[in-house]
């Protein structure tokens, strides 16, 4: 259990208040409310269409809200372009693998260094001193992930020619790269077989443990959940019905009823 | 020699990332470097570098400014031959009323206003992609031509609208002789395309691709999708625009609106599909092989002794080309430049394939 390490989790440090998201008919989101701590995991679940991922998106900015807050490190945020928003420190990956295609393992997870790697283009141009330097010293850290995600042996591959477990994990290590303050996880052991699942839930949990990144992440496997979050929240029909540790939540009636007991 | 990479043990990530890993890529950029310095301004007569190696080095420096749009950001581009337009014209007024203008200053101060106009044609990318993007870019190709041939003042009030361009001269020399003129080109060519090599595999060009492959995942790991674009357009337009000038200084010798017609704009594009999308390497196989073709046609019809009329040799090029790009767009959409890596990963195996 992540907790017993006696790991210390902190402030509030993105909180959502009374959110809610619709397109036409649809209420994707409707009032919910939820606070994210400081170097805790966080899983999110609930039935398809619930409106998991749709949360997601709102922290990240790919939507925004027509109701409600979010309040990232205690100052409310405008509606900010979710490349500004990455530029804050929150990184994630995509419920369908969302990588550069076209481009090698070791490119993919450089990208995710590009808002730290910038220098103008002219430098880019002349590929000299200080430029060539920088992007030395930051492929030594893609480096490092690439290592601590055990994916030495596809650096050079097109990621478009990897098996689909293998591309979730390169899209975690592009996530990585960033050095995120959170990172936002959506459903990253869906498709995978069990050993999949574990490695992926070591590498959350050594993540989380050994850089302290705060972690939100979307599963449906209940083992894994239980297993490695801290906190639990539960939606359904785009509201939050439950929200605590893993134990309570299964416990909580209403979430028996909507999610665990009732099969979708 | 044999082409291998196993034997060179990258000890360092900065072997790893210099510009041309494998040493056999390197001896055969080296070498083809002093073939196109030594050998080919030797035994090329002045027939074959004025008209065939010349238009083939200006062609590869557009198709290189049209690769990195469109190949690498993924912005498809019909403007090409209009950026090209701008920068000749560009170049031309400023050497004509700004005397004493060095060449070379000139070209790049054609360059970057032929850039700017590609940051304002590239402004609607940002909403619009693929095929309505094609279509705006054909609209600065349309407005490009129209401005250039309805207002005099671009053509210095040139009653024929064929200017012949003023002569280059750099350090007392002037670069009339085909040979020079052949040099000069490829000077400027050779450090263009290790530039935009250069940028491809630096955070910016990574940038490009990520916007090509997945936009939605660029802006969410940081890119901010406006500017890469924008800068996209611009440096793309910088290359057509120096290709421009340089096609309309030390190619054709004279500034017209005509050289520079949506025509021309396709060639470029059927180039950079065949050469191979998102390769600069591909960007000169392509254009080589377009400037080729018709020779290798023309000459391929002149051994049946004019029996084959003219209009039938010319047809047979449309559908000798035609055909190729459906090959290339079906079969291998990364063009020759994926035919030839194909070919060196085979080589990498052989004798012992698997
Ligand atoms: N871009 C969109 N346009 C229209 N409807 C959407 C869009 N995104 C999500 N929805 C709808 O919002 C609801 C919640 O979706 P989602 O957040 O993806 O659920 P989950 O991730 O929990 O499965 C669903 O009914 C879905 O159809
Ligand atoms: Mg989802």
């Amino acid at each position: 259990m992540a907790d017993e390490a006696g790991k210390h989790i902190g402030e509030v440090l993105l909180s959502a208040s009374n959110i809610s998201l619709s397109f036409g008919a649809v209420h994707a989101l409707t009032d919910v409310s939820a606070d994210i701590r400081e170097h805790e995991i966080l899983a999110i679940i609930g039935p398809n269409g619930a409106g998991k991922t749709s949360l997601l998106n709102c922290i990240n900015g790919v939507y925004h809200p027509q109701k409600g807050t979010i309040t990232f490190e205690g100052e409310p945020r405008a509606d900010l372009a979710p490349s500004e928003i990455a530029r804050q420190g929150i990184a994630r990956t995509f419920q369908n693998v969302a990588l550069f295609k076209g481009m090698t393992t070791l490119d993919n997870i450089m990208t995710g260094r590009n808002t730290r790697l910038g220098g103008n283009f002219l430098k880019q141009a002349l590929y000299w001193g200080s430029y060539q330097r920088d992007e030395l010293e930051h492929r030594v850290l893609v480096e490092k992930i690439i290592d601590f995600l055990e994916i030495q042996a596809i650096r050079k591959v097109p990621v478009g020619r990897l098996p689909y477990g293998m591309q979730k994990r390169v899209e975690l290590g592009r996530a990585l790269a960033a050095e995120p303050r959170l990172l936002l996880l959506d459903e990253p052991m869906a498709g995978m077989n069990v050993e999949e699942k574990e490695d992926m839930s070591r590498f959350v949990l050594d993540v989380n443990d050994e850089f302290g990144t705060t972690i939100a992440l979307i599963e449906h496997d209940m083992g894994v959940v239980m297993d490695i979050s801290d906190r639990v929240i539960v939606l359904d029909y785009g509201r939050k019905i439950a929200d605590g540790t893993p134990d309570e939540v299964r416990a909580n009636q209403a979430v028996i009823d909507a999610y665990l007991g009732v099969s979708h | 020699m044999l082409y291998r990479e196993c034997g060179q043990f990258k000890s360092t990530y900065r072997d790893d990332q210099s510009i041309f890993p494998i040493a056999q890529d390197r001896w055969a950029l080296w070498i083809a470097l002093a073939v196109a310095i030594f050998v080919v301004p030797t035994i090329g007569s002045d027939y074959w570098l004025g008209s065939i190696f010349i238009p083939f080095l200006i062609y590869a420096l557009a198709a290189l400014g049209l690769n990195l749009l469109t190949g690498y950001a993924g912005l498809l581009s019909l403007g090409t031959a209009g950026f090209m337009a701008v920068g000749a014209f560009a170049t031309y007024n400023l050497m004509i009323r700004i005397p004493d203008l060095p060449f070379l200053v000139a070209i790049i101060l054609g360059g970057l206003i032929a850039a700017a106009v590609g940051v304002l044609f590239g402004l609607p990318s940002l909403r619009i992609k693929g095929f309505y993007l094609a279509v705006a870019t054909l609209a600065a190709q349309f407005t490009i031509e129209w401005v250039l041939t309805t207002f005099g003042w671009f053509t210095n009030y040139d009653a024929s609208g064929v200017i012949s361009a003023p002569p280059i001269e750099m350090f007392g020399y002037e670069f009339k002789s085909a040979t020079s003129r052949y040099l000069l080109t490829l000077s400027i060519v050779v450090v263009l395309a290790l530039a935009a090599k250069n940028m491809v595999r630096s955070s910016i060009g990574r940038s490009w691709m990520a916007i090509r492959d997945m936009d939605v995942a660029a802006e969410v790991i940081g890119i901010r999708l406006l500017r890469t674009k924008l800068l996209a357009f611009a440096i793309s337009s910088f290359y057509c625009g120096v290709a421009g000038a340089l096609w309309a200084f030390l190619y054709l010798g004279t500034v017209e609106p005509q050289a520079f017609d949506l025509n021309r704009s396709f060639q470029i594009l059927f180039m950079i599909i065949i050469g191979g999308l998102g390769s600069i390497l591909g960007s000169f196989l392509g254009a080589a092989f377009i400037v080729l073709l018709p020779i290798l046609i023309n000459n391929a019809a002149g051994l049946f002794g004019g029996a084959i009329p003219a209009d039938v040799v010319s047809n047979f090029e449309l559908v000798v080309f035609g055909s190729l790009i459906i090959f290339f767009l079906i079969v291998e959409p990364q063009g020759l430049a994926r035919l030839w890596q194909i070919t060196k990963e085979k080589l990498r195996m052989w004798p012992f394939p698997h």
